[in-house]
C-alpha cells in the first residue's frame, strides 16, 4: 500500500503513536514543547536529534510504505530558522527535485492552495468541512505528523512552506478540530464524519502480470493496466452508484487514486464503504492462490459491461503487448484451464513450439476444444473460463483497504512524488487513453518553466510598468502555475471543483430547507 | 429479589411513566391503537401502567432476551433458536396475529410496547448495554417478522413508509434480463422488485446480488427481509444514542430509577427465584445428612466447591455456609438433618461452640427463629446465579460465590478438570464465556456436556420439552434436572413440569 497510511488506533486515541503531532503554528512562532505529553513539538520533530529517533520507530510502524519514498530521508535536512528568503530560485542543472529549495519553491509558487481549499470546503467561505480536516505531514526526515488542521488555505500554505513536507495526506472531516483532540472532554466528542470515497490502484497488484517492467518502473505498455482500471471503475461509480463528481489523480509514479466527491459519497460510514468496495473488487486469493475469477452466472452487469470494456484491451494490450505467455510462461495460462485432457493436449503442442506467441496460444484453446480434445468442460464452460481468465489478466486490481474506512488518509493531489519528482496531477478520464505518465512535468522542470517565461515576458513588463505606473502590473496578475505545462492540469482541477461547488450549493440549500424532524 | 421489594408497593400507587413527558414535547396520556402485530418501536408510549406492571413486564421481556443471547453464545442457527425461544416467547410475551381474533390482541401488544420502551431506559446507559440490547431486540423482531401472517406483514411493512418504490411492469421489462442476472434468478421465477438507494442494502451492494442503476438498488422481493430488519436496527440504534443522552432526566423519579437499575444489572444473569417445585424430585427420597455426600456429583460447580471445601477443612466461613445451608433447604433437607450434617462436617469443633455460634445461624436461615417475618417467610430463600453474580467478591479462605466468576481462568479449568469435566472444546469455549463474563453460560455448558447422552435421549423421545431444558439460572435448578436425568427410566421421566412454570410466583 504506498500510499496510504491505514490509522489502526481508533483516532483519539493516537498516545500509542511514538510521534503524535506538531502543536498548531502561529505564524511561524515556536511553541513551548508541552510539559509531559508525547506530543513533539514542531521545532523538535525537526531538530536532528528528535528526528533521529523517531525515525527508528517510524521505520518499523511503516514499513509496509514501500520504496516510493526512498529519496525522501537522504534529503539535507534544513532547520527552519536557516531558510533563506523566498526569492525567485534559479534552477542549475545540478538541482534535483530532492533539494527543500525546490520543494519550498513548489508549495511557494506552484501549489494550488486556493483550489484545494476550495475543493475540500465545498464553499467559498471558510467553513469546518476545511478547518475540521485532517492532514498529515511527511516531513523531510520522515517524521510523521498527523491531525494537522487548518482555518483557512493560506495557513495550510504557510505551514507547508515553513515545514516542507515531502507530501501530505488528506484524511476525514472530524465532529471537532483535530488539534482540540486532546482537549475535549469525551473521547466520543471526537469522530470522524466524512470524507470522499477514494481508490487506489498499484501497479504492484499487477506484478504477477506483468512482463515489461518490474519494481517502481513503468512504461505506457503497463500504464494500460492503469488506464483499464480507470474506466471500468469509472463508469460503475457514475451508472451503478450515481456519482458525479470523481477525481482521478496520477500518484507520481505507478498508479492512481480516485476521489469520489459527491456529497453522498463523503457521507458513507465504513459499512458502505466496505459495500461498495466489495461490489467493484472481484480477484480473490494472493500470488499462490491459483485461479483468482470464480464469476457467478450469469454475469452480473456490472462485470458484464466490464468484460466489453475489456475485451480489446485483453486482445492488445495483454496479448500483444505483454505476451504473458510467452516460451517458458505458459504454465501460467495452463494452470488456469480445469481440464486435464486440453490441457495435455495444449502442452503438447506448445512444447513443440516455444516461441508461438500467446494470441496464438490463446487461440489454441479454442481449436483444440473444437478438435474434441475436451473430456469435462462443456462448450458453455469453456467460455465462461475464458472470460474468468481474460477479467484475471484485466479487470482491476484495487488496494481495497483504502476505500473501507473513513478515516483512511490518502496523499493529496499536486503533491510532489518524493521518488520521481513528477507532481501528482488529475487525469482528464475523458481523454484517459492519452494520458502519458511519463510525460508529466517534474517539480524542477515547472520551476525551470517558471524562470524560461519570466525571462522571456520581462521585456514587456518593463513596457507595462511604464504606462501604469506602478500599479498591478499585468505580470502580476499571471500566477506561475499559469507560465508552465501544470497549467493544463491546474485548469481541470479547477473545471472540477468549479462543477462540484455548484453542486453543492444545491446540495446545502436542500439540507437547510429540508429540516428533518428527529426521531426517538 | 426484585420483585419481592416491589409488590409490596401499594398497588394504588400508580406510576405514570413520566420520563416522557420530560422527553417528548406532547404528552398524549392515552392508550394507543395496535394496529400491527409487528412493532418498529418509534412511538413511546403514552398511558400509565402501575409499578408493578412496569417491573413484571420488563422481567418477561428480559427473560426472552437472555435466552436469545444464550442462543447466540451457543450458535444456533436462526432455525434452531426459533424452536428454542416459541415456548418462552408463548409464556412471557406473546403475540398473536390479527386473524386469530385473540381477545387479549391488545394487551399482548401493549406490553411488548411498554416493556420495549422500559428496557430502552434500562439498557441505554452504557455502550455495551446498548449494543446487546440491540442486536437481542433485532434477533427478536427477526424471528416475529419471519412467522408473521403474510398478509399482515405486508400490511406492516407498507405501514412503515420506508420510501420503496415498488418498479411498475414497464421498467421490469426494460431491465428484465439485467434482473435477472444481478439476482440470479432462475428461469420462469416470478418475482417482484423494487428499488431503493443503495445505502440501504450494504450487504446486498456488497456481494454483486442487487442491479445497481444510477444510485438506485433493485431489490428482489425476497431480500425484504434484510432491509426490514436493517432500518428496525438502524432506527433502534439512533434512538437508544438519544436515550442514552436523556438519561439523566430520568434519575429525577425516584421510584424508577431503582428499577432500572436492578434490570440492567440482571443482565449478567436473568434472575429466577426459587421454587419450592425444586425441592419436591420425583424418586428422590427426601435427602438425609448421610446422603449428601452421594447427591453432591448432581450439585453445580459453586456447591460442589463448597462441599469439597468442607470436606478438605472440615470447616466453611460464614457466607459460605449460609449459601451452602440455603441450597440443601432447597433440595429438601429439612432443619433437624441440616444441623446433623453441620454437625457432623465440623468434626474438629466441640459440641458446646457449635450449639453456641453455628445452630443458631442454620436455624435462622430455616425460619425457624428470628423476627415474626423470617419465620413467616421460613427464613431465607436459595441463592440464584443471578445474586451469586452480583455479590462481592469473596475474600482470602472463603469459598462462597459464583467459581466462574471468582476463580482466575486457569484455576477454574483445573477445577473443572478434577470434576471430570476434560473435553477439550468444552473447556475451551468456557474460557470464551468466562473472558466474556457469560458465567452462567459456562455453567450450562458444562452441565450440557456432562449431561449430553441423556438430553439427547430425552430429546430424541420427545419426553422433555424446550421448557424443561432451559438455560438453567439457580443452582437448585441445576440439582433437580442433573437428578433427573442421571435417573431416567426410574420411573420418573418426564415428571418435571414444575422446573420452571412456576419459577415466577414464589417468591418467598
Ligand atoms: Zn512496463
Amino acid at each position: 500500500m504506498p500510499h496510504s497510511i491505514s490509522p489502526e488506533a481508533s483516532p483519539a486515541d493516537d498516545s500509542t503513536l511514538p510521534l503524535a503531532d506538531a502543536q498548531p503554528l502561529s505564524n511561524g512562532v515556536k511553541e513551548e514543547p508541552s510539559s509531559t505529553s508525547q506530543d513533539v513539538t514542531m521545532s523538535d520533530a525537526a531538530s536532528p536529534s528528535e528526528a533521529e529517533k523517531n525515525k527508528v520507530v517510524l521505520e518499523g510502524l511503516f514499513d509496509d510504505d514501500d520504496s516510493d519514498d526512498e529519496f525522501s530521508s537522504s534529503a539535507p535536512q534544513i532547520r527552519p530558522e536557516e531558510a533563506p528568503s523566498p526569492e525567485p530560485l534559479k534552477i542549475k542543472p545540478s538541482t534535483t527535485f530532492s533539494d527543500p529549495e525546490v520543494m519550498r519553491a513548489f508549495y511557494q509558487r506552484l501549489f494550488p492552495f486556493r483550489y484545494l481549499f476550495q475543493w475540500l470546503n465545498h464553499s467559498p467561505s471558510p467553513t469546518n468541512d476545511f478547518a475540521h480536516r485532517e492532514f498529515a505531514f511527511t516531513l523531510q526526515n520522515d517524521a510523521y505528523l498527523r491531525y494537522q488542521s487548518f482555518p483557512t488555505s493560506d495557513l495550510l500554505r504557510k505551514q507547508c512552506i515553513q515545514m516542507i513536507p515531502s507530501r501530505f495526506e488528506i484524511g476525514p472531516v472530524y465532529s471537532a478540530n483535530p488539534r482540540d483532540r486532546k482537549t475535549l472532554r469525551k473521547a466520543s466528542a471526537f469522530r470522524p464524519l466524512s470524507k470522499e470515497l477514494v481508490f487506489d490502484i498499484d501497479m504492484t497488484d499487477y506484478d504477477d502480470i506483468r512482463t515489461c517492467c518490474t519494481g517502481a518502473n513503468i512504461c505506457l505498455s503497463c500504464w494500460s493496466f492503469i488506464t483499464m482500471a480507470i474506466k471500468v471503475v469509472d463508469v460503475a461509480l457514475r451508472e451503478d452508484f450515481g456519482f458525479k463528481h470523481i477525481l482521478w489523480v496520477y500518484s507520481g509514479r505507478r498508479g492512481a487514486h480516485a476521489w469520489v466527491c459527491d456529497k453522498r459519497a463523503r457521507d458513507l460510514d465504513d459499512q458502505k464503504r466496505r459495500a461498495v468496495a466489495g461490489y467493484l473488487e472481484l480477484l480473490k486469493g494472493g500470488a499462490q492462490g491459483g485461479k483468482k475469477v470464480n464469476a457467478k452466472r450469469p454475469l452480473h452487469p456490472h462485470l458484464e459491461r466490464s468484460l466489453a470494456i475489456l475485451r480489446d484491451y485483453f486482445q492488445t494490450s495483454i496479448l500483444l503487448d505483454q505476451d504473458p505467455w510467452s516460451s517458458d510462461r505458459s504454465a501460467h495460462l495452463l494452470d488456469l484451464l480445469p481440464d486435464a485432457s486440453l490441457r495435455a493436449a495444449l502442452q503438447k503442442k506448445w512444447d513443440s513450439a516455444p516461441s508461438r506467441p500467446s494470441s496464438m496460444k490463446w487461440a489454441d484453446i479454442d481449436s483444440l476444444a473444437a478438435s474434441g480434445a475436451l473430456s469435462t468442460l462443456d462448450p458453455k464452460s469453456l467460455k465462461e473460463m475464458k472470460q474468468d481468465i481474460v477479467l484475471e489478466y484485466t479487470y482491476p486490481r484495487l488496494d481495497a483497504e483504502v476505500s473501507k474506512k473513513l478515516n483512511h488518509l490518502l496523499k493529496s493531489p499536486f503533491c510532489v512524488h518524493p521518488g520521481t519528482g513528477r507532481v501528482c496531477v488529475p487525469i482528464d478520464t475523458r481523454k484517459v487513453e492519452e494520458f502519458d505518465p511519463l510525460g508529466v512535468p517534474t517539480v524542477t522542470q515547472l520551476l525551470g518553466e517558471i524562470d524560461t517565461w519570466d525571462r522571456e515576458h520581462r521585456q514587456n513588463e518593463e513596457v507595462v510598468v511604464e504606462e501604469e505606473d506602478g500599479v498591478s502590473s499585468s505580470q502580476k496578475q499571471v500566477s506561475d502555475w499559469e507560465k508552465t505545462s501544470l497549467k493544463p492540469y491546474v485548469d481541470l482541477f479547477r473545471g472540477f471543483v468549479n462543477r462540484l461547488l455548484k453542486d453543492e450549493k444545491g446540495v446545502k440549500r436542500e439540507r437547510e430547507e429540508g429540516g428533518n424532524a428527529m426521531e426517538f | 429479589m426484585i420483585r419481592q421489594d416491589f409488590s409490596r408497593v401499594d398497588p394504588k400507587r400508580r406510576a405514570a411513566l413520566d420520563y416522557k413527558k420530560k422527553q417528548f414535547a406532547k404528552p398524549e396520556f392515552k392508550q394507543q391503537d395496535y394496529e400491527h402485530r409487528l412493532n418498529f418501536y418509534v412511538l413511546p408510549p403514552t398511558a400509565e401502567i402501575t409499578l408493578e406492571e412496569f417491573e413484571i413486564w420488563a422481567i418477561n421481556r428480559l427473560k426472552v432476551l437472555s435466552e436469545l443471547e444464550a442462543c447466540s453464545f451457543r450458535n444456533r442457527t436462526l432455525e434452531e433458536t426459533e424452536t428454542y425461544m416459541s415456548s418462552i416467547l408463548d409464556k412471557y410475551l406473546p403475540l398473536h396475529s390479527n386473524s386469530s381474533r385473540s381477545s387479549t390482541l391488545q394487551e399482548e401488544r401493549k406490553k411488548d410496547h411498554y416493556s420495549h420502551f422500559i428496557l430502552r431506559l434500562a439498557f441505554s446507559a452504557t455502550e455495551d448495554l446498548r449494543r446487546r440490547f440491540s442486536r437481542l431486540e433485532t434477533t427478536l423482531f427477526r424471528l416475529r417478522f419471519k412467522d408473521d401472517n403474510l398478509r399482515e406483514r405486508v400490511q406492516f411493512v407498507n405501514s412503515l413508509g420506508l420510501e420503496w418504490e415498488k418498479i411498475d411492469k414497464e421498467e421490469r421489462e426494460e431491465l428484465a434480463s439485467e434482473l435477472t442476472a444481478a439476482g440470479g434468478y432462475g428461469k420462469g421465477e416470478e418475482q417482484g422488485w423494487f428499488k431503493v438507494d443503495f445505502e440501504r442494502v450494504p450487504e446486498l451492494v456488497e456481494g454483486r446480488r442487487v442491479l445497481l442503476k444510477r444510485g438506485k438498488a433493485y431489490v428482489p422481493m425476497r431480500e425484504q427481509q434484510s432491509i426490514v430488519v436493517a432500518e428496525f436496527t438502524r432506527k433502534l440504534d439512533e434512538a437508544l444514542e438519544l436515550t442514552a443522552r436523556q438519561l439523566p432526566r430520568i434519575d429525577e423519579d425516584d421510584r424508577l430509577a431503582p428499577i432500572l437499575a436492578h434490570l440492567s444489572q440482571s443482565f449478567t444473569a436473568p434472575d429466577a427465584a426459587y421454587s419450592t417445585s425444586d425441592a419436591n424430585i420425583d424418586g428422590l427420597s427426601t435427602p438425609t445428612a448421610a446422603s449428601i455426600d452421594t447427591l453432591a456429583q448432581h450439585f453445580p460447580l459453586c456447591m460442589h466447591n463448597l462441599h469439597s471445601t468442607l470436606r478438605a477443612n472440615s470447616h466453611l466461613k460464614h457466607f459460605g455456609r449460609l449459601q451452602y445451608t440455603l441450597f440443601l433447604k432447597g433440595i429438601g433437607l429439612s432443619l433437624d438433618e441440616c444441623i446433623m450434617f453441620w454437625r457432623r462436617s465440623f468434626k474438629l469443633m466441640a459440641d458446646d461452640k457449635f450449639n453456641k455460634e453455628y445452630k443458631y445461624n442454620i436455624r435462622h436461615a430455616y425460619g425457624d427463629v428470628g423476627g415474626d417475618a423470617n419465620r413467616r417467610g421460613r427464613g431465607y430463600t436459595p441463592y440464584s446465579c443471578q445474586k451469586l453474580l452480583t455479590e462481592p467478591l469473596p475474600g482470602p479462605g472463603q469459598a462462597h460465590g459464583c467459581p466462574y466468576r471468582t476463580y482466575t481462568t486457569d484455576n477454574l479449568i483445573a477445577l473443572l478438570q478434577r470434576t471430570g469435566v476434560n473435553d477439550r472444546d468444552t473447556l475451551k469455549s468456557v474460557r470464551e464465556d468466562v473472558g466474556r463474563q457469560r458465567y452462567h453460560i459456562a455453567c450450562n455448558r458444562v452441565f450440557e456436556w456432562t449431561h449430553k447422552r441423556e438430553i439427547k435421549k430425552v430429546k430424541d423421545d420427545g419426553s422433555w420439552g424446550a421448557a424443561e431444558l432451559d438455560t438453567i439460572l439457580h443452582p437448585n435448578t441445576y440439582f433437580k434436572r442433573s437428578w433427573l436425568l442421571k435417573h431416567l427410566g426410574e420411573g420418573n421421566a418426564g415428571v418435571v413440569g414444575g422446573a420452571s412454570q412456576d419459577k415466577m410466583d414464589v417468591g418467598e
